[in-house]
Parts: structure tokens; sequence; C-alpha cells
């Protein structure tokens, strides 16, 4: 079964238009008190007024996130890299990163914000270890998963091992790591505003988590709504380009980006 | 100068033993010389062992007693017989990522050389196998014979001395499968490479090779050596002569007492 392209957007958003709408009626006709819980319509009011301070706090917030993806990407793929090579290596690292990845970011926050001095490395530090271990892990599986008789065939031909690594597995695991890199799109997301949380506010930058504690604290429910509005289209956004990328770099690559185009 | 019959054979197995480390014996005392310019088919039900005897003669797998010999002309170089022995798998098995151009220059590119020279080659082997036209296109924008197309193009490319083939037709369908024999027959007419050619089609053996190696299923040993003196060269015709009626039924039954005698 395949949808009108324009069905695909129009009925989503009839659907949502008519959830708000609901929300909306629901609300007024029950007199919940806007602390409890604003209205769309007070939402989007904030969103107007806050929406220029509330967009520079997001800035600092979006500029944590992407730097610490594209630490992890750069990173995760340089570990991915070195475990494929050694698999001694591999096997005494890989628990470490588990631990890394298992460990409550919450619980090690205070103590990394204690460590770095400087904020903005801090947050770095913390959302860079909630997000590098989906580029490490998948990357590693797809440095592995390169075609046995393309391997024999490698060999035949004589190859060195760092063609089989730069012509076969590289090539084999970048689909991979770009699965990986969408998860970690969003967990670096997460991983900023977490570290937020628990930091405060660093100075005179002040991330957008630190605006929703603070709204909370100040009873502007429909601000601190508006925020996360802000923080929940930012993440949807990050993953739409991810996937963008990935797509049109493995048009010809990859069995599903392939299919995906003859859709 | 010397000739043909002074050459030693391009490959030789003596008394080859294959066990794997789960305990299974693939190949039991396996006796074969492959002289210079043959057709030679290994032909035997599944499982024989005719692939792993495929990839000890690549150089694939390591045998685990007897003697193994290839000598190939022309010197020995720093890779060894690099470039001089083709494979082609039952799989096309093709980099998805790559044009059909950059994967028949493979090996080439492997041996450092990407010029010019490279590239006519390449583009001349994807010519040959008559995919002229989809140097650009992508594997999975290919039928699966077409796919298989570009693996024997690849084999091709370095032109080698040996061109070794693993049931390389076993996937694809009857007519995709007559028209890729015809195929590999005018290659061999023109360039005269060695080839083994693995299958248990006794149909396609017989229509292929000069001469016919029947496997005894598991652990596999060579059961009958047959020579097929159809009339060179073959084509359609030869599958509706009488002669070729003949052959299939000689080595069928050469097939049925090695796999009743096993």
């Amino acid at each position: 079964m395949s949808a009108q392209p324009w069905l695909r957007i129009v009925a989503p958003a009839a659907v949502g238009i008519f959830l708000l709408a609901l929300w909306e009626a629901a609300i007024r006709l029950a007199g919940v008190p806007q602390y409890i819980l604003p209205t769309p319509s007070a939402i989007a009011a904030s969103l107007w007024t806050d929406g220029p301070s509330l967009l520079g706090s997001l800035l600092v917030t979006l500029r944590i996130t992407l730097a610490a993806l594209a630490a992890a990407a750069l990173l995760g793929g340089m570990i991915a890299l070195v475990f494929s090579l050694s698999r001694v290596i591999e096997i005494s690292l890989f628990p470490y990163a588990v631990i890394l990845q298992v460990t409550p970011i919450v619980a090690i926050a205070p103590l990394i914000i204690i460590w770095i001095h400087v904020p903005f490395l801090a947050l770095l530090v913390c959302a860079w270890i909630v997000a590098f271990f989906p580029i490490v892990s998948n990357t590693t599986v797809g440095l592995n998963s390169a075609d046995r008789n393309l391997l024999a065939l490698f060999r035949l031909y004589g190859a060195t091992s760092w063609q089989v690594l730069w012509l076969l597995r590289v090539p084999t695991a970048l689909p991979y790591f770009f699965a990986g890199l969408r998860i970690s799109g969003g967990l670096a997301l997460i991983g900023a505003v977490v570290a937020e949380f628990v930091a405060g506010t660093g100075g005179a930058e002040t991330g957008l988590a630190y605006r929703i504690l603070e709204a909370g604290y100040r009873l502007a429910i429909p601000r601190l709504f508006a925020a996360l509005f802000l923080l929940s289209v930012t993440g949807i956004a990050i993953y739409l380009v991810l996937d963008f990328i990935s797509r049109r770099l493995l048009r010809n690559w990859h069995e599903s980006a392939a299919a995906m185009e003859e859709e | 100068m010397p000739t043909r019959q002074d050459l030693p054979p391009v490959v030789e197995l003596r008394g080859v033993e294959k066990r794997f480390a789960s305990g299974l014996t693939a190949l039991a005392g396996v006796d074969l010389a492959v002289e210079r310019g043959e057709f030679l088919s290994l032909l035997g039900p599944s499982g024989c062992g005719k692939s792993t005897l495929l990839r000890i003669v690549a150089g694939l797998t390591p045998l685990s007693a007897g003697h193994f010999r290839l000598s190939l002309g022309g010197q020995n170089g720093r890779r060894g017989t690099a470039g001089r022995v083709g494979f082609v798998f039952q799989d096309p098995t093709l980099m998805p990522w790559s044009t059909v151009a950059n994967n028949v220059l493979l090996p080439f590119r492997i041996a450092g050389r990407s010029g010019e020279a490279a590239r006519e080659l390449a583009l001349a082997a994807v010519r040959a196998v008559g995919l002229a036209g989809f140097e650009d296109a992508y594997p999975h924008q290919l039928s699966g014979g077409m796919r298989m197309r570009v693996s024997i193009a690849r084999a091709l490319v370095t032109d080698p001395e040996l061109l070794l083939l693993d049931e390389p037709f076993a996937a694809l369908d009857e007519i995709t499968r007559l028209a890729l024999n015809d195929d590999l027959l005018r290659l061999w007419e023109e360039r005269r490479p060695t080839i083994v050619f693995v299958t248990h089609s006794v149909f396609e053996s017989v229509y292929l090779s000069t001469r016919i190696a029947v496997m005894t299923a598991r652990p596999g040993r060579i059961a009958a050596d047959l020579a097929v003196d159809l009339a060179q060269p073959r084509g359609p015709a030869t599958r509706s002569s009488r002669e070729y009626a003949a052959t299939c039924e000689r080595v069928s039954a050469a097939l049925g007492a090695a796999m009743a005698g096993a």
C-alpha cells in the first residue's frame, strides 16, 4: 500500500490540529489553571513573547549538542577502527565502554562538573559520554561485517590489511556508522539537557534546560512548555538532518537505502 | 623451446586431505592434475568437498595433508600468484557501493594500478561479458545474471592463467544459465585460460568441459576422470548431438557409481 505523498503530511497534521483543539477545549471547559496545565494557545503566546530569549538559550544547548555529536562521531569512529584492528584491544576495552554507557549520566555529571572547570567543556563531556556508545558499537559491528567471500577475494589478489580496511571494511561499516549516528544525535541532546539540569547556570550563558528549571520554579508553566516544545523540535530536526545526510551518502550503497529510494 | 607437453600441470594435487577443526573430513586423498589450457569440471553431489578443493587451489584454505603445487608461467612477483588466478564465487560477491566499472577494477586497485591503462582494461572486460552501457550502474540496479557477468569480468580483467569457478550459475534461472554457459565458452576459446569449474550439473559439465573429474560424496575423492571429446567450438547445436547425449549418459553413470560406492 503506498499512500499519496501529500497524505503523509496532511493526515498527521490534521490529527495534530484535532488533538490541540481537543486539549484547548478540555482545559477551558474544565477550568484547569494555567500553572497545572496550560492551553496550547497560552504556550503559543509564550513562545511568541519569550521566543527571542528562548532561542538564545536553545543556541547554547545546540552548540553543546552538536559539539558532543561531532566528538562522538569522530572519537567513536576512531575507537571502533582501533577495535577492528586489534581483537585484544576490543576485548580489553569494550566492557569499559559498556560501563560508561550504563552509568546514569545524572549520577556522574556533578563529578564531571567539579573536575572540569570550563562549563562548556564539562557539559560537552557529559553529552559525549551519553552519545558515543551507539556509534562505537554499531561501527564495530559494521567493520566486522565484511562479506566473507569479498575478504577471500581481497586475499586472493594479495591485498594488504590497510587495503582491506579502506576498500572493504570501512565502506561496509558506513551504513552501520550512520545508523549509530542517528541514535546518537538524539542522545547528545538528552545528554546536554541532563548535564545542564545538574550544572544549573554556568555564568552568562544559559541553556534551554536551565530555562525549563527556572520556569518551573517561577510557575511560568506556559514558558516551560514553550521551552520543552523547542527542545522536541530540535531533537526531531537533528534526526531528520542526520537521516537526510545518511540517505544522500548511502544512496547507492546499501540495500536498505536503495529500497527506500524505490518506495 | 618448451612445448605444451613439457610444461608441468598448472595444478597438481597428490593425496590431498582436508579435515576441519570440527572433525569433519571434507577431502580424503585427492589426486588430480590440471593441464594447461584445459577446461576441467569438478562434478559431484552437494557437500562432497568440491568447493573446498577449489579454495585449496586458490590458496584460500590450507590443506591438512598431501601435496599441492601451482605452476604458473612468468615471474613470481612480490604478490605471488596475485592476478594470475581468477575466482568466481557462487554469489556475485560484488561491492554494493561501487559501480560495475569500479568492481571490475578492484584487482588492479589492490595491485596499486589505477591509471588510465587499468581503467581501459576494466572497461574492455565489462564489454567482453556483454555489459557495455552498464559501466556506471550499481549492483543493485542489475539482474542476477548481469551481476554474475560483472563477477566474471572481474575475474578475467587481469587475464589470469587459471580461472576457478565455484558453481557460478547454480542460483540463476535456466535461460540465463544457458546464455552464460555460451559466454563462458566463448571467453575460454578467446583467451584459453586453464579453467576449473565446480558444478553439480551433469549437462553443464559435459557441455563446457574438455575433461570431467567426478567426485564421491563426503569425504570427497576423485572417483572417475573422463575426457569429453565433443567437437570444438561448441554451441547450441552441441546439445542436440548424439555424442552429447551419449557423453551425458556416460558421466551420469560415473556419478551414480561414485555416489553408490561412497
